[in-house]
C-alpha cells in the first residue's frame, strides 16, 4: 500500500449521485478544477440498463446488482440505548446505492417538491397549535429555508431531471387537475404526466367516489422525449416496470448518469475518479479548515486530494459518517441532547395495504412506472390535527413501479400458507390480482434516536461502523393508523373482494429484515441554530466553512414525500450560494450564528 | 419547457420496437441517440395460445445435472447492440465498470465459527447429534466435505457444490416447497435444485454480498441475521442436520419419506423445532423457501423456471418490458405470454 498527494484542486465532491453531480456542473461552470470521488465503480446506462440482460429481476433487485456491498461497510443497528447494536449484515430494510450515479442510478424516480410547512414545521405547528402540542423527546426544528425560497431551484431540477406532472396552480392560477393541497409554482412541469396504469386508474376512481382529491404523482419519468436544459436526451417511459432497482434501459428515468454527467464530462476542468473511497476529510492544525481528503483507491493506496473547497455528497449516513470520522462538529448525545452531528436521524413511516380485486379482472402488476396516483388529503398539516394529537402525516398512493414475480411471490400476507399448494395458489391469485396502496408518511425526529461511531465493528477500511439508535415512537405510529384508516372508503368504492390493512404495530420494533424504504434522512441537519444544527442554511458546516454537506442528512426530520426532488433543490440552493457568495468572499461562515 | 401540443404521443407497431426520437443537435447522452433500446432478442408480440409451440433453443444445465455456466446474456443478445453502444461501452467511463470487490479474508470469521461451534457442544450433543457438531464444522470451513470431494471425482467435475446425498434432499424438499399440482409444474420440473446449485457458484453463494465479520453475536430478531455462515455453509450444516435429525426419528433420509412427512418435517423446520449448529433450523428453511422462489421465478438463464413455466403460472410476461401500448386499455387483460431473456418465448 503506497501513500500518494496530489496536486492540489479547487475543489473536491465527494460522491457521484445526484448531490455530488449537481454540485461538481455547478462548480465546472463556476470555472473550478472539480475533482469528483466515488467509492464504487464506473456505471452507465448504456451497460448496466442494456436489454435484455438488465431485464433480470435475480440480478437487479435480488442480488442487488448496483447497490452497495456491505461485505465493504455497513452500519449497526439498534433500537434503544440500552441495547448493543448489531451489524446490518444483509441487504434489506434499505439500499443505499452505490457507482456512478449513485442510488440515482436505480432509484425509482417519484420526484415531489417539499410541502412549505414541513420546510418550518416547528414554527408551523407552534404558530397553529402552540408550543404544547410537541411532544417531549421530539426534536422537531425549521430547515432554515423557505419554500418561496427554495421555488425557483425546485423548478430547475425539475427541469433538468424532465420531470411529467400535472400542476395545480402556476403563478397563483389554477391551471389544472394538479394536487390542490401543493404550493404555487413559477412554472408548470417540463412534461405533461404519465398515463394511468389500471390500479391507479381504479384508485383514481375510488378516491374521488370516498371525496378525496386524487392528482397525477410527478414522476422524472419522462413521459414523452424530452431534452433538457444540460442537452442531455431522455427517452419516453415505456411502462417496463424495471423503474426501482434498475437502470432505465429506455433512457426515460432520470439519473445522473443520463441527465447530468453527460454534459459535465464535457468540462475540461472536471476530473471523475471511481474506486476511491474516501477515508476522511482532512483538516488544518486549527480544525477549523479542510485541506482536502484522502482516500482509498481500487490497489489500496492512500491518496491525499488536497482541496480548497469539500463537498461532501455521499449518501445520507455516509456523510455522517464521514463527519464523525473527520471531526467535523461535535458529535451527538442523546443524553445531554447536544452537539450537532448524528443529531435528528430520521427515517420515513411507510406500510402497505394490499387490495385484492375480484378475479374477473387481471390487475396487470408488472406494468410500471414511476408515476401513479396520490392523495394528500392527510399528508403535512392539510388536515386538522388538533383533535388527533400527533404531528405529521402521510399522502396515499398507488404508485405501482412493476412487480415481478420473486418479489410478489415472496410477500405472503399474515397467518397465510408460506409454501406448498395452497401457497402456490394464493400466490398466483395475489399476483394476478391485488395491488398495493402505500401509506408513505413523515418521522418526527426524537431525542434518543440518533447517528454515531459503533464501538466494536469495523468496516474493510479498519474504521469503525456508523451505528443506526432507532424505533418506531407513539406520535409516528399514531399518525400511521389514523391516515391508513382513511382508506375504508377508498377500499369500499373500489368493490375490493379483499383487503389486507398494514398498519405500524405499537410495540413492534423498527425490524431491518423487511424492506421498507432506503429514504433515511438527517443525522447532520441544516437549521438557523448552531446548536441544534450541523449546517446552516446554506449546508455549509458550522464548524468547517470550507465544507459543505449535501443531501438528505439535512432533513431535520422525515416527510412523506420522497427525498430526491429536496436534495436535487437543496444541492442547487447550496451551490447557487457558493457560486454568488463563498467564492467572492474570504472562504468564511456564509451565517454570522 | 416543451410545448405540449406538440407531445401528442404517436402510435407504434405492437410489438415495441419504436423511434420516437427526433433528433436535431448532436446528442449528449451516455449513449446512443437513436433508439434507445438495442434491437432485442424478443420477436414481436404474439398471443401467447399461438407461441406455445415456438420454443427456442435453451441453455440449460447439462442431463448430467452439473451446473451450466450461467450468463448474464447470451452471445447473440450482446452481438445484437448496435456498434455505437459498443464504441460507448469502451469509452473511458466503463472501463472499470466491473471491478472486482475484494472477498474477505476467510479467516476474517473462521476462527470464530469454530469458537461457537466449541459453544454450543452442550445442545448438539443433547440433540443426540454425536459428532455433527464438529463434522460440520469442518466441513463448512472447508465447503469441501470428504464425500462432496469423492461425488466431484466420480462426477468428473470441481465446480458442483452439493453432493448427492444432498442434492436428493435438496431436490425432495423443494417439490414440497413448491409440489407439481393444478396450478402448475412443481420446483423439480422448473429446474430449482439445478437453480440452487449455480447460486452456490457466485459471489452471493460465498457469502461475498453480505457483512461477514465478527464478533458474531445474538440479539432479537428484528435487528436481523448475526450468524457467521455463507449460504453455502447454511446449506452444508442445515442438510446434514436436517438428515441426521430425520434418521433419527424415522430411521430413513428425508428423500425417501412419504410427502405428508416430509410436509411435517418442513413444518418443523419453519417453526424452528430444532438447531443445527449455531444454525436455528428456521434460518436454513428460509433460506431454501427464499431459493426456492427465487429459483421457479428468475429468469430461465440462471437455471430455473425452464420453459418460463414460473411466469406461465404468475401470468408474468418475463422481459418483454414494453408496455407502452398496454397501459391504459383498462378493460382488456394483458394477453401476451412470456419471453425470456435468451429469447425463448411462451
Amino acid at each position: 500500500m503506497a501513500e500518494k498527494t496530489l496536486p492540489p484542486v479547487d475543489a473536491v465532491v465527494v460522491g457521484a449521485g445526484w448531490a455530488g453531480s449537481i454540485m461538481a456542473k455547478e462548480l465546472c461552470e463556476a470555472g473550478l478544477s472539480v475533482v469528483m470521488l466515488e467509492r464504487g465503480g464506473r456505471r452507465s446506462t448504456a451497460k448496466d440498463g442494456a436489454y435484455p440482460a438488465s431485464i433480470d429481476e435475480l440480478e437487479g433487485a435480488t442480488r442487488y446488482k448496483l447497490f452497495q456491498n456491505p461485505a465493504q461497510t455497513t452500519v449497526t443497528v439498534r433500537n434503544r440505548l440500552d441495547q448493543e447494536a448489531l451489524p446490518y449484515r444483509r441487504l434489506a430494510a434499505f439500499l443505499p446505492g452505490e457507482g456512478v450515479g449513485g442510488a440515482g442510478l436505480h432509484w425509482t424516480g417519484v420526484h415531489f417538491r417539499a410541502m412549505p410547512q414541513d420546510l418550518r414545521l416547528r414554527s408551523h405547528i407552534t404558530e397553529r397549535y402552540g408550543k404544547t402540542f410537541i411532544p417531549d423527546g421530539m426534536n422537531l426544528q425549521d430547515y432554515g429555508v423557505t419554500y418561496e425560497e427554495l421555488e425557483p431551484f425546485f423548478d430547475r431540477a425539475e427541469k433538468v431531471f424532465g420531470t411529467s406532472g400535472e400542476a395545480y396552480t402556476v403563478d397563483g392560477k389554477v391551471v389544472g387537475k394538479g394536487n390542490p393541497f401543493a404550493p404555487d409554482r413559477s412554472d408548470d412541469f417540463p412534461l405533461p404526466p404519465l398515463r394511468d396504469v389500471y390500479t391507479a386508474h381504479l384508485f383514481r376512481k375510488a378516491a374521488t367516489e370516498a371525496g378525496f382529491h386524487p392528482y397525477a404523482m410527478p414522476a422524472a419519468n419522462a413521459s414523452h422525449p424530452y431534452t433538457n436544459p444540460y442537452g442531455a436526451q431522455m427517452g419516453p417511459c415505456n411502462f417496463c416496470g424495471y423503474c426501482s432497482d434498475y437502470a432505465c434501459y429506455m433512457y426515460a428515468k432520470a439519473s445522473p448518469n443520463v441527465n447530468i454527467l453527460p454534459a459535465l464530462r464535457q468540462h475540461a476542468n472536471f476530473t471523475l475518479r471511481s474506486n476511491a473511497h474516501v477515508l476522511k476529510v482532512l483538516l488544518d492544525s486549527t480544525g477549523k479548515k479542510a485541506t482536502g481528503v484522502v482516500y482509498q483507491d481500487a490497489e489500496g493506496n492512500h491518496i491525499t486530494q488536497p482541496a480548497g473547497l469539500v463537498i461532501l455528497a455521499a449518501f445520507q449516513f455516509h456523510n455522517v459518517h464521514l463527519m464523525l470520522l473527520s471531526g467535523i462538529g461535535k458529535p451527538y448525545d442523546p443524553h445531554s441532547n447536544s452537539g450537532t452531528v448524528g443529531r435528528n436521524f430520521t427515517y420515513q413511516n411507510i406500510t402497505n395495504t394490499t387490495v385484492l380485486m375480484p378475479p374477473t379482472r387481471s390487475t396487470d402488476q408488472f406494468i410500471g412506472s414511476a408515476g401513479g396516483v396520490a392523495i394528500d388529503d392527510f399528508n403535512c398539516d392539510n388536515f386538522d390535527h388538533g383533535p388527533l394529537g400527533f404531528i405529521g402525516g402521510s399522502p396515499l398512493w398507488v404508485n405501482q413501479a412493476g412487480v415481478k414475480p420473486i418479489g410478489g411471490a415472496k410477500a405472503t400476507f399474515p397467518g397465510a400458507p408460506r409454501w406448498g399448494s395452497a401457497w402456490k395458489k394464493q400466490a398466483v391469485d395475489t399476483y394476478r390480482h391485488a395491488f398495493t396502496i402505500n401509506a408513505q408518511g413523515s418521522n418526527m425526529a426524537y431525542r434518543d434516536v440518533y447517528l454515531d461511531l459503533d464501538p466494536t465493528w469495523t468496516n474493510v477500511y479498519g474504521q469503525p461502523l456508523l451505528r443506526m439508535t432507532f424505533d418506531w415512537k407513539d406520535n409516528d405510529i399514531r399518525m400511521n393508523r389514523h391516515v391508513v384508516s382513511k382508506l375504508d372508503g377508498v377500499v369500499k368504492a373500489l368493490g375490493a373482494r379483499d383487503v389486507h390493512y398494514s398498519m405500524r404495530e405499537p410495540g413492534k420494533p423498527f425490524d431491518v429484515r423487511d424492506y421498507q424504504t432506503t429514504h433515511l434522512c438527517g443525522g447532520a441537519v441544516m437549521g438557523d441554530d448552531p446548536n441544534t444544527s450541523a449546517l446552516n442554511r446554506y449546508l455549509q458546516s458550522w464548524d468547517v466553512p470550507n465544507v459543505f454537506v449535501v443531501g438528505a442528512n439535512a432533513f431535520p426530520q422525515g416527510m412523506g414525500y420522497n427525498p430526491t426532488g429536496l436534495v436535487a433543490a437543496l444541492a442547487y440552493w447550496s451551490a447557487h450560494h457558493i457560486r454568488t457568495q463563498w467564492l467572492k468572499g474570504n472562504g468564511g461562515p456564509l451565517v454570522t450564528p | 419547457m416543451v410545448a405540449r401540443t406538440a407531445l401528442k404521443r404517436p402510435r407504434g407497431p405492437i410489438c415495441g420496437r419504436r423511434s420516437l426520437f427526433t433528433v436535431t443537435s448532436p446528442p449528449m447522452t451516455d449513449a446512443p441517440h437513436t433508439p434507445r433500446r438495442p434491437a432485442s432478442p424478443v420477436s414481436c408480440a404474439k398471443p401467447a395460445a399461438n407461441t406455445s409451440a415456438a420454443m427456442a433453443p435453451l441453455s440449460l444445465p447439462t442431463p448430467d445435472g452439473s451446473p451450466a455456466a450461467y450468463p448474464m446474456t447470451s452471445s447473440k443478445t450482446n452481438a445484437s447492440a448496435p456498434s455505437h453502444v459498443k464504441q460507448q461501452v469502451r469509452g473511458e467511463e466503463h472501463m472499470a465498470h466491473d471491478a472486482a470487490i475484494a472477498p474477505l479474508p476467510s479467516s476474517a470469521f473462521t476462527p470464530k465459527r469454530r469458537r461457537v461451534v466449541q459453544g454450543l457442544g452442550t445442545s448438539m450433543a443433547a440433540l443426540s447429534l454425536g459428532g455433527l457438531a464438529t463434522q460440520t464444522a469442518e466441513a463448512a470451513s472447508s465447503e469441501q466435505s470428504p464425500a462432496a470431494t469423492a461425488h466431484h471425482q466420480e462426477a468428473g467435475t470441481s465446480t458442483r457444490f452439493f453432493t448427492a446425498a444432498e442434492f436428493a434432499f435438496l431436490t425432495a424438499a423443494c417439490e414440497r416447497l413448491f409440489p407439481e399440482d393444478d396450478m402448475g409444474p412443481g420446483a423439480t420440473m422448473l429446474g430449482v435444485p439445478d437453480f440452487i446449485e449455480g447460486q452456490m457458484n457466485t459471489p452471493w453463494g460465498r457469502g461475498e454480498k453480505w457483512f461477514m465479520s465478527g464478533p458474531h453475536r445474538t440479539g432479537p430478531d428484528n435487528l436481523g441475521y448475526q450468524l457467521p455462515y455463507s449460504p453455502r455453509q447454511i446449506y452444508r450444516i442445515g442438510i446434514a442436520g436436517t438428515q441426521a435429525w430425520v434418521r433419527q426419528q424415522h430411521n430413513a433420509p428425508f428423500e425417501s419419506l412419504p410427502p405428508t412427512t416430509q410436509d411435517a418435517i418442513l413444518t418443523a423446520l419453519e417453526h424452528n423445532a430444532t438447531q443445527f449448529d449455531a444454525l436455528p433450523a428456521s434460518a436454513f428453511f428460509e433460506q431454501l423457501r427464499s431459493d426456492t422462489i427465487e429459483g421457479a421465478f428468475a429468469d430461465p438463464t440462471h437455471g430455473g423456471n425452464r420453459h418460463m413455466g414460473g411466469w406461465k403460472m404468475m401470468g408474468f410476461p418475463g422481459a418483454r418490458a414494453d408496455y407502452m401500448d398496454w397501459v391504459d386499455r383498462y378493460e382488456t387483460p394483458y394477453p401476451y405470454g412470456p419471453v425470456s431473456i435468451s429469447g425463448e418465448t411462451g
